[in-house]
């Protein structure tokens, strides 16, 4: 289980010698049951983003905790990964100069183990996704959107974290792909128990895939739901939400 | 490395790099290669023309130009590359550790850098001569000291971009050392920025050490050095105008080598600047046919 407790975030504002601070975070607190899918919605500059980069520990909270079975989330050097992440960007989240074995070899690489061996594993995680092995040796820019983002939950999968973080994974592919990488992603998740936090500011994707939504606003949690009583939110702020796309 | 058989796919890439280890090769062996003493004073040989002994003529004291010019590669060509290689390293290691750490590390790092900017590079020179004395190790010194806070500057803004890139966010979160994803992902990445600033400074660092021997504060005179050989035929210019024509020429062809590999270079370690090949369009036909279900 993950618990996320009174997590708070600042980021400076202003120039060298400011003390002025800008409050992202307020006071975050949610539990995460390992192998349930997390939605995370909210609009743009809500913080859901800068949550997810505490949740993969890329920054640190200015104060509060999360942990992951009650210890710290990223331990340098173990080669365990408590959670692997797919982005939205999907022309830079595969380093240009790396080829595709590459990329997941570099997941591959942070355990311990025969580099033989897992260069044999490469195959079979593009065949998990649903990718042609002829992808092996090409470079993230010879790709499609839909498969640079299906190598990217191939990398995200190769890590063998018990849970993925999705932020705005699919958004910035086009309608049809996007159902495409959804119906991958509820595959892997029924098949290999994958545990998904999707950050998104579509509802409907969300309720496509998520076990439980959180709707965010300025920095703090509106509410959280079980998908099957979306329609039952409570907060006005997360009604509006939902009356919008319902008209 | 991986990507450097590219490189030599290129013709021009493979002749300019033909050219600048020879001329390397020959600076470094000089005393062996060179045909004739370059110091060698033959008085009634003045201005003599091309001949079997002195293959590229004689020069206004009669000395051998093609001897002076192989030795001139050493000033000229050789300490300007270990030069340019100390600022750039001393410029990229400062460059990586400002854009990468960014914040304090990096506030701190660029304001000891917009100090050095605030010296004017001339002067600075002039104060090194004057405190350490006349001589070509001395310029190189002060070339050393005012070029890398320009190289880290260059280099952190190539770092900057590049560091907030997904795929080092992904790197991040594996829990990579900071120091290794700066090796493996972006170190490949800034590299051709790298490569093409340094070796376009390269040009301007042998134009300036010529200046700087024109005015007696560099190489002394009897050792030979391209720039000054200019010089000596400048004061000549109208009478024997042919006199420039040696230093002159390997000036802008050595130049030129250098431009043309570095530009060759950073196409061929870009992937995406990487011009397909044949059988690589077939696999590319072949997977357009395969992955028709997939629209983007």
């Amino acid at each position: 289980m993950l618990v996320v407790d009174q997590v708070n975030k600042y980021y400076r504002k202003g120039g060298m010698f400011s003390r002025e601070r800008q409050q992202v975070l307020n006071n975050i607190n949610f539990q995460y049951n390992l192998g349930e899918c997390l939605g995370i919605i909210g609009e743009s500059g809500c913080g859901k983003s800068t949550l997810g980069r505490l949740l993969l520990g890329i920054e640190k909270p200015e104060s509060g905790s999360i942990l992951l079975h009650g210890e710290e989330l990223v331990k340098k050097g173990t080669g365990k990964v408590a959670m692997s992440a797919v982005f939205q960007d999907y022309t830079s989240s595969i380093n240009p100069f790396f080829t595709v074995e590459q990329a997941i070899m570099e997941a591959l690489n942070m355990k311990p183990g025969k580099r033989k061996l897992k260069a044999s594993k490469v195959d079979y995680y593009l065949q998990h996704v649903g990718l042609e092995l002829s992808c092996r040796n090409k470079y993230p820019h010879e790709l499609s959107g839909g498969q640079v983002q299906r190598v990217c939950i191939a990398r995200a999968i190769a890590t063998e974290s018990p849970c993925i973080l999705l932020d705005e994974a699919i958004s910035s592919l086009d309608g049809s792909v996007q159902i495409q990488i959804l119906e991958l992603l509820k595959k892997l998740k029924d098949r290999d128990k994958l545990g998904y936090i999707f950050i998104t500011h579509d509802i409907q994707s969300a309720a496509y895939l998520c076990n439980r939504v959180m709707i965010m606003r300025n920095g703090e949690i509106e509410e959280i739901v079980n998908i099957e009583h979306l329609k039952d939110v409570q907060s006005p702020y997360a009604r509006k939400m939902l009356e919008m796309i319902m008209a | 490395m991986n990507r450097i058989h590219y490189l030599f796919k290129d013709r021009l890439a493979l002749f300019s790099f033909l050219l600048i280890t020879t001329t390397l090769l020959v600076g470094i062996f000089a005393p062996w290669v060179a045909p004739n003493d370059p110091q060698e004073v033959h008085m009634n040989l003045r201005f003599a023309s091309v001949s079997w002994k002195y293959l590229l003529g004689n020069d206004h004291l009669g000395r051998c130009v093609l001897s002076r010019l192989i030795y001139g590669i050493r000033p000229s060509v050789l300490w300007v590359l270990i030069t340019l290689a100390i600022s750039v390293g001393i410029g990229a290691v400062v460059g990586f550790v400002a854009g990468y750490f960014k914040e304090k590390t990096d506030a701190f790092l660029m304001r000891i850098c917009d100090i050095m900017f605030s010296f004017p590079g001339y002067v600075m020179t002039l104060a090194i001569i004057g405190v350490l004395g006349v001589g070509i190790e001395n310029i190189l010194l002060a070339f050393v000291l005012i070029k890398w806070a320009w190289f880290a500057r260059i280099i952190r803004t190539s770092v900057i971009q590049h560091s907030n890139a997904e795929y080092v966010k992904f790197s991040k979160a594996l829990g990579t050392s900071s120091f290794k994803i700066m090796r493996m992902h972006i170190l490949p990445v800034t590299l051709p920025d790298i490569i093409v600033t340094s070796s376009s400074s390269f040009s301007s660092m042998v134009l300036q050490i010529s200046g700087f021997s024109f005015l007696g504060l560099g190489v002394q005179a009897p050792h030979a050095e391209w720039g000054m050989m200019l010089n000596e035929a400048r004061q000549v210019m109208f009478s024997r105008p042919e006199v420039m024509l040696a230093p002159g020429i390997t000036t802008i062809i050595f130049v030129s080598a250098v431009n043309f590999f570095t530009d060759a270079l950073q196409i061929a370690l870009d992937p995406k600047l990487t011009p397909i090949g044949r059988e690589h369009r077939k696999g590319l036909k072949q997977r357009a046919n395969l992955h028709r279900g997939e629209v983007a």
